[in-house]
């Protein structure tokens, strides 16, 4: 019966079909993880104002629950805890009370005693605060250059239009700071760098240099202009103030300046709750951290990830292409293509941050002091090119995938039945025409592939780049509007590196984990997203080959 | 045995067909692949605008043989090529010659269909865009031309730009008969056009090549001796990498001169 049951070849498939569905639960139960955990992070949880009796002393908590856990008595008892119970283990909560600036820290370990009394009070205003963190308690009223224009119920209604309203000053000055003044210091920088390359050059030419000048003045009037009208708007974005009332009592005084938003976790409704989901949702995608990170966006992130990947693919394609059709089509097949082959295929292999090394020793130490020597004199001794950037970071990534896109193309140049290019060679085609004309074509769903795979691998590399480019917090995205708009030589933020930073390198970790979960799930939504754009591209060629096989 | 019947075929086969005006023409004729000897001075001449068939047992040399006619076996790696062939008194083999001309004077159509993963027209136009042709009207011209002389163009006139890998075998083939007339060959060498189709795509293959004989010299290898006896005006026989025999295809199917032939040509072996 047994024997009859194995001979019939079940138990196999049962092996078979078990080995898949472990390897998907793994897969969608690591993605539901990181999902789950970083994108619940967005939704507005109730805040709770707990009163603790211990003793005497009557204690009022307010905070976010962020969770529970149970602990050993014992080692609470040994770290200094004082407590009284006779069971062995007990529930300790972790409570995000925030007023960092008050308190020195946004979290909490809390033993709730027995008789805790939690409330959920509708009155209780949470502020996201663009310093410090988080505000929780209640507002008391607001001033007007230090005059009360609002108490008690009026206050409520009369704050958020007025948060708004500051918000949209904000957004002004940060737009003509960044942007506007951004530029000017672009445009003086460069025309420092051309003065001096004159003097470098021995060049008095007086036209040439009033020139400079001339557009000097203009531009510092210009930076004047910016100034003044700067002040203004800070002054006008000083107005308003909130007085507000802290967990212990204690009175605090928060610039409308400083509030990101405020609303009443309590009071709200399932709508409100979404449209603050969805609105501090797109604040990570699309906006700019704050906070060392650990608050607002991760916008120059994504963008940095994409735009490295992208000039990686750039790179790479037509290097691994162009020497894998050298090895497979016109290279005397014996043990010297052989042996480059296994070259090529251990290379695969390096670990990456060997390539790190190698990117930072060749590529910017010796590659782009040369270029900065020869092309960008006028510049040092702050170097250009001479420095980590995205260029080098996508060259370093490029040669860390190149054996791939040989491999695939190889792979697809081999597959080509021998039929076609005896067909080809037989109407009166050189070799290179039958290539180019019905080969290469003809394997550009195999290089798309070989694009795939290195796309998947240098978009989730991490280790060379934090050798060659990536930084924690870059001041301009390497794409934007000022001439040449491709700054190839900039340094740039990349998702993976910012998980570690946030994760591990930051001084509020407790904060930052939502938002390690949540960036790595962007991580592999942007993977994701650049691979299904390759295979969709690879899809449509391959129809065009399809029947090949027949 | 064997050294009586060498003897024999050397004296025999001359084989000058004197009537015949000669297109090709092949001297002394070895070849080696690496150290084993697969041609064996082979002399022949082939004459022009009429069908000559090889056939012979698998393995005989016969597609190696009509292969050296388009210096094909240039691709294979250690294939070393000894003596010479005429094309109208030229050798094709001697320096300098141009390989992608010779091949378009010399088209060859293989065994198994190999039409390009491109439409129909575009397969046909392939070896004029290689031509660098680019007049359309030109173009469109010679596609119907050819598909016509292909005997493909009422089937294919209204999917002249759907691909060419949605015809069915004998029209593939057909259509690959078609690319190889559109530039004009002087010779067209078949190997087994027809090994891979059905009964009728066959007939039809076989009614296009004595329609092509009118324009072209035709060397086609075949396993079918039916076929060689229909198609074909000259037939050689090949053994062993020997050229055994060649004369008309008449005189080898109904008096061969020599046993070999005939215990093949009667089924006895091969």
């Amino acid at each position: 019966m047994i024997k009859k049951w194995f001979k019939s070849g079940d138990p196999w498939i049962w092996l078979n079909a078990s080995a898949v569905s472990t390897s998907i639960i793994i897969v969608v139960g690591l993605l539901l993880l990181i999902a789950v955990r970083g994108l619940s992070h967005f939704w507005p949880a109730q805040v709770i104002q707990a009163e603790l009796v211990n003793g005497e002393q009557r204690i009022s908590l307010i905070g976010e629950i962020v969770e529970t856990e149970e602990v050993p008595v014992q080692r609470l008892l040994d770290s200094g805890v004082n407590i009284k119970t006779n069971k062995e283990f007990i529930t300790r909560t972790l409570i995000k009370v925030g007023n960092r600036d008050k308190f020195g820290s946004d979290f909490r370990w809390v033993i709730f005693p027995d008789n805790t009394s939690i409330n959920y009070p509708k009155n209780l205003v949470q502020i996201e605060r663009r310093e410090w963190g988080n505000f929780y308690g209640y507002i008391k009223n607001i001033t007007k250059n230090g005059k009360r224009i609002a108490t008690q119920e009026a206050t409520w209604e009369k704050l958020q239009p007025l948060i708004d309203e500051t918000n949209v000053l904000h957004d002004k000055i940060r737009y003509i700071e960044k942007n506007e003044i951004g530029d000017i210091n672009y445009q003086l920088e460069r025309l420092r760098l051309e003065r001096r390359k004159f003097e470098l050059k021995g060049i008095t030419d007086k036209n040439a240099l009033a020139e400079i000048s001339a557009s000097e003045v203009i531009l510092h009037k210009r930076y004047e202009e910016y100034k003044k009208s700067l002040a203004v708007l800070y002054k006008k974005i000083a107005t308003y103030s909130v007085n507000a009332e802290i967990m212990d009592g204690q009175s605090v005084v928060i610039p409308l300046s400083t509030i990101v938003r405020a609303y009443q976790p309590n009071a709200l409704t399932f709508l409100q709750k979404v449209s603050i989901y969805f609105s501090k949702l797109s604040e990570f995608i699309f906006d700019d951290p704050r906070e060392a990170n650990t608050e607002g966006g991760i916008f120059p992130a994504i963008f940095g990830t994409v735009l490295m990947v992208i000039l990686m693919a750039i790179l790479v394609t037509p290097c691994g292409v162009i020497a894998a059709i050298y090895l497979r089509e016109y290279a005397r097949q014996g043990p010297l293509t052989r042996m480059i082959r296994i070259a090529v295929n251990n290379l695969a292999g390096v670990p990456s941050i060997v390539y790190g090394i190698f990117g930072l020793g060749f590529f910017i130490y010796f590659l782009g002091s040369e270029i900065d020597q020869l092309f960008f004199p006028e510049a040092l001794p702050t170097p250009t090119f001479g420095t980590p950037g995205i260029l080098w970071s996508s060259l370093t990534l490029a040669i860390l995938t190149v054996p791939v896109v040989i491999v695939a193309t190889e792979e697809g140049l081999s597959r080509i039945p021998k039929a076609l290019r005896e067909g080809s060679l037989a109407l009166g085609a050189t070799k290179a025409e039958t290539l180019w004309r019905i080969i290469v074509p003809m394997a550009t769903p195999a290089m798309m592939t070989g694009m795939i795979l290195a796309i998947a691998r240098a978009a989730g590399e991490v280790a060379p780049l934090m050798l060659v480019g990536v930084v924690k917090l870059a001041p301009s995205l390497p794409l934007d509007g000022s001439a040449p708009f491709l700054h190839l030589d900039r340094k740039f933020m990349h998702l993976g590196f910012h998980i570690y930073d946030v994760g591990f390198q930051s001084p509020n970790v407790e904060a930052a984990r939502p938002l390690v979960y949540a960036t790595s799930f962007l991580l592999v939504l942007v993977i994701v997203i650049l691979n299904l754009a390759a295979i969709w591209i690879r899809n449509n060629l391959r129809e065009k080959y399809r029947n090949l096989d027949s | 045995m064997e050294n009586t019947l060498t003897q024999n075929i050397i004296t025999d086969t001359t084989n000058k067909l004197s009537d015949e005006k000669e297109c090709l023409k092949v001297n002394n004729l070895n070849l080696h692949y690496g150290d084993k000897q697969a041609l064996f001075d082979i002399n022949l001449s082939i004459p022009e605008k009429r069908v000559s068939a090889f056939i012979g047992p698998s393995g005989c040399g016969k597609s190696t043989l009509l292969r050296c006619f388009n210096r094909m076996n240039d691709l294979v790696d250690n294939c070393h090529i000894d003596g010479s062939i005429e094309l109208n008194g030229e050798n094709i083999f001697a320096k300098g010659v141009d390989v992608a001309n010779l091949r378009q004077k010399i088209g060859m159509v293989f065994q198994k269909p190999n039409p390009f993963p491109k439409s129909v027209y575009e397969n046909v136009a392939y070896g004029l865009r290689l031509q660098g042709e680019s007049n359309r009207r030109k173009m469109d011209e010679v596609v119907e031309k050819s598909l016509k002389g292909a005997a493909l163009w009422d089937e294919v006139k209204d999917r002249l730009h759907d691909s060419a890998l949605g015809l069915s075998g004998g029209q593939q083939q057909r259509l690959v008969i078609a690319r190889a007339i559109a530039i004009e060959p002087e010779v067209l060498l078949l190997d087994e056009p027809a090994s891979a189709l059905d009964p009728i795509s066959t007939l039809k293959i076989e009614e296009l090549i004595h329609e092509l004989k009118q324009n072209y010299t035709i060397v086609i290898v075949t396993h079918n001796m039916q076929q060689a006896a229909r198609v074909s005006d000259y037939t050689a026989f090949l053994y062993m990498g020997k050229l055994i025999e060649f004369d008309n295809t008449n005189q080898i199917f109904t008096n061969p001169s020599t046993k070999q032939t005939e215990d093949y040509i009667t089924g006895r072996y091969g």
